[in-house]
């Protein structure tokens, strides 16, 4: 398998520093030589290929941008979003797994967590030894998280939970997860907290979701919560209302809006490439033909300008100045830019682009689930046209 | 056990390579520059001596421009303890000069095992390791893929036409390592922070006289290959071409 060179019409790499390009370039060369190997069968076979774990935790891909004192790599957040691009420049599957090992549960114990949950957590989850899946959709509420459904009562010295969640990446492999859940009244926001619960315990299970068109190599699952018993240490102490999951969201949606120049970089690599041997018409590539060279001139601009987005929003949250809004943008246009580029790619690749031998369809059909997933594209939206009239309409 | 292990930044194999204005030295513009992959090796093999033997150092040595700094940088990150850049502004130094200010530095440091990469993949001279060798006076082997120290002495594979060769060594000495036994490990990300914290020394050397580059010269390009004919017809004349011109039958 050739080693991928990169995408870099305007020279960004002169704008990371030495370290953040050795980060890349690891997890890049990691990408070549063991993912996509394996990752068009695991696709074919609806596999989230496991044996990969312990590779990736090895690397320290979980959690990277958390400090060293948890057994984290301690990185920035521009070499953090790195990673989630070369990652997701395999597939959008294994993107998701480290994003919400990291972001969506490394990260709600390290903000929210107490000391000894820090402890007894992070470092295991830094290894991969310990793997979470994130619960705050349930099967009503999606875009609106607020309305949840699923309650955790105190009795004694212990929650029980009931409730469900769907749409939760890592449900069936994980060993904990993060669930969100009401400890107030139904019409009380404010008291969403956030609990770290064993999947092996009690009245939990997790039920694989069938029939998925879209990131088949990844655990989606439902999960459900009968008199699920956590003793009162399980509660994140720190966590209070709904912010504390958006906040968990922020992080991801950082990490996707990297990612999702990945994927964009995979298909417009692939189609190039593909342009330049295939002959048609009078012994000529089609790569000579006016309508793949401004469709490739077309794919090649939007990624520059999701490349600049992605990493001036790293160094923003570097400084400690980014914006959620911020982030809504950067997912919003990413994965949008993403989802075209793959779906021209496809078509460039025309009969050959449907097979999974090329990486176009399975990016595109991937990239349909990031476009809906951690808030959706038209969602942001209205984040964006709230911060920018004042005005809430959702 | 201390270990030693000489290292050279070199264009990534898969650049596209133009020649400078002047046909001695490759334009640099553009170009990504890697750790050599052969000495990815030699480092995989001293980090894999030091871990089972559960102490010792491992110092990388580059000879090199300023930039060398990030190759020994790379090597840090996969494990190795301290660095030192000798530091020249000659271009393409050719093998000798090169061994003898890599020679003057080791010589005056401990080691029970120098390892060098079987060659670099620019050059292609596979002349440094020997040389060092040579110049400091002790044994050497090239082209090892395997080896193993056993009361003060080295047991290595040799890779040679056809099969491979065992020889023994006292240490201290010197290995050129390729390919075999030693996939280099990927620079953890946690190492690549801790690189960063670790000892990197750097000296300015001067070189001697050695070899001069009069020219280089890209290969030549491929012909584009020739139909002599289609199906069973075209056999006979095939089978002709194969023996005759291209004389692989």
């Amino acid at each position: 398998m050739a080693k991928f060179q990169g995408v870099d019409y305007f020279d960004t790499d002169s704008l990371l520093s030495e370290e953040e390009r050795m980060v890349r370039d690891t997890v890049r060369e990691w990408v070549d030589d063991r993912l996509l190997p394996v990752i068009q069968e695991a696709y074919i076979e609806r596999r989230f290929p496991r044996e990969l774990i312990p590779e990736m935790a090895e690397l320290g891909v979980y959690g990277a941008n958390l400090p060293e004192e948890y057994g984290c790599a301690g990185l920035n957040n521009v070499a953090y979003g790195l990673i989630m691009q070369e990652l997701e420049r395999g597939d959008s599957g294994i993107r998701s797994f480290a994003s919400v090992q990291g972001a969506l549960c490394m990260y709600p114990i390290f903000a929210f967590g107490s000391d000894e949950q820090k402890k007894e957590y992070l470092p295991a989850m830094a290894r991969g030894e310990v793997i979470g899946c994130f619960g705050l959709t349930e099967p009503d509420f999606g875009s609106n998280p607020g309305g949840m459904i699923t309650r955790a009562v105190k009795d004694g010295d212990e929650w029980v939970i009931n409730g469900a969640k769907m749409w939760i990446t890592n449900g069936s492999t994980a060993d904990i997860a993060i669930v969100w859940a009401k400890t107030g009244e139904l019409d009380d926001i404010s008291s969403i907290r956030g609990f770290v619960v064993p999947t092996d315990s009690e009245g939990f299970t997790a039920r694989d979701q069938k029939g998925k068109l879209s990131l088949l190599a990844s655990d989606t699952s439902e999960l459900a919560f009968h008199d699920v018993r956590v003793p009162d240490s399980a509660l994140l102490p720190e966590s209070g209302g709904l912010k504390s999951p958006l906040k968990c969201l922020t992080q991801a949606r950082f990490g996707i809006a990297w990612g999702a120049v990945g994927a964009a970089m995979a298909c417009f690599d692939e189609a190039r490439s593909y342009a330049g041997e295939r002959v048609q018409f009078d012994g000529k590539p089609i790569a000579a033909t006016q309508i793949q060279q401004t469709r490739l001139a077309e794919m090649l601009t939007e990624i520059t300008k999701a490349q600049l987005l992605a990493l001036q929003l790293g160094r923003l949250k570097d400084r400690g100045s980014m914006r959620p809004q911020q982030v809504s943008l950067a997912k919003r246009n990413n994965v949008d830019m993403a989802a075209e580029v793959a779906r021209e790619a496809r078509r460039l690749l025309g009969g050959n682009g449907i097979l999974v031998e090329y990486a176009a369809m399975r990016h595109m059909a991937n990239l349909e689930s990031v476009y809906t997933y951690e808030g959706t594209h038209d969602i942001h939206g209205l984040i964006l046209g709230q911060d920018i009239t004042g005005h809430a309409a959702y | 056990m201390n270990i030693i292990v000489c290292v050279k930044r070199v264009p990534d194999s898969e650049a596209r390579i133009q020649l400078s204005d002047g046909k001695t030295s490759i334009d640099p513009t553009g170009v990504k520059f890697v750790l050599n992959p052969y000495d990815e090796f030699a480092i995989e093999a001293a980090l894999k001596q030091k871990e089972a033997a559960g102490e010792g150092s491992v110092t990388v040595v580059s000879l090199g421009g300023p930039q060398s700094a990030e190759t020994l940088r790379t090597a840090l990150a996969m494990g190795a303890d301290s660095a030192v850049l000798l530091k020249t502004s000659a271009e393409n130094p050719s093998g000798l000069p090169v061994a003898r200010a890599l020679a003057g530095e080791l010589g005056g440091r401990e080691y029970d095992l120098i390892l060098f990469g079987l060659k670099a993949i620019d050059d292609d001279q596979h002349a440094v390791g020997g040389m060092v060798a040579e110049l400091l006076d002790i044994p050497s082997a090239s082209a090892v893929t395997e080896f193993a120290i056993e009361d003060g002495s080295v047991r290595a594979d040799r890779e040679v036409e056809g099969g491979s060769e065992v020889v023994e060594l006292s240490l201290p000495c010197a290995l050129s390592i390729t390919k075999g036994a030693y996939e280099p490990r990927y620079p953890s990300l946690k190492g690549i922070m801790a690189a960063k914290r670790k000892p990197l020394e750097e000296k300015e050397v001067s070189l001697g006289e050695g070899n001069e580059t009069v020219r280089l010269a890209p290969p030549q390009e491929r012909a584009a290959g020739r139909i002599v004919g289609e199906g069973p017809d075209a056999v006979p004349e095939l089978i002709r071409l194969l023996r005759e011109e291209a004389k692989v039958l």
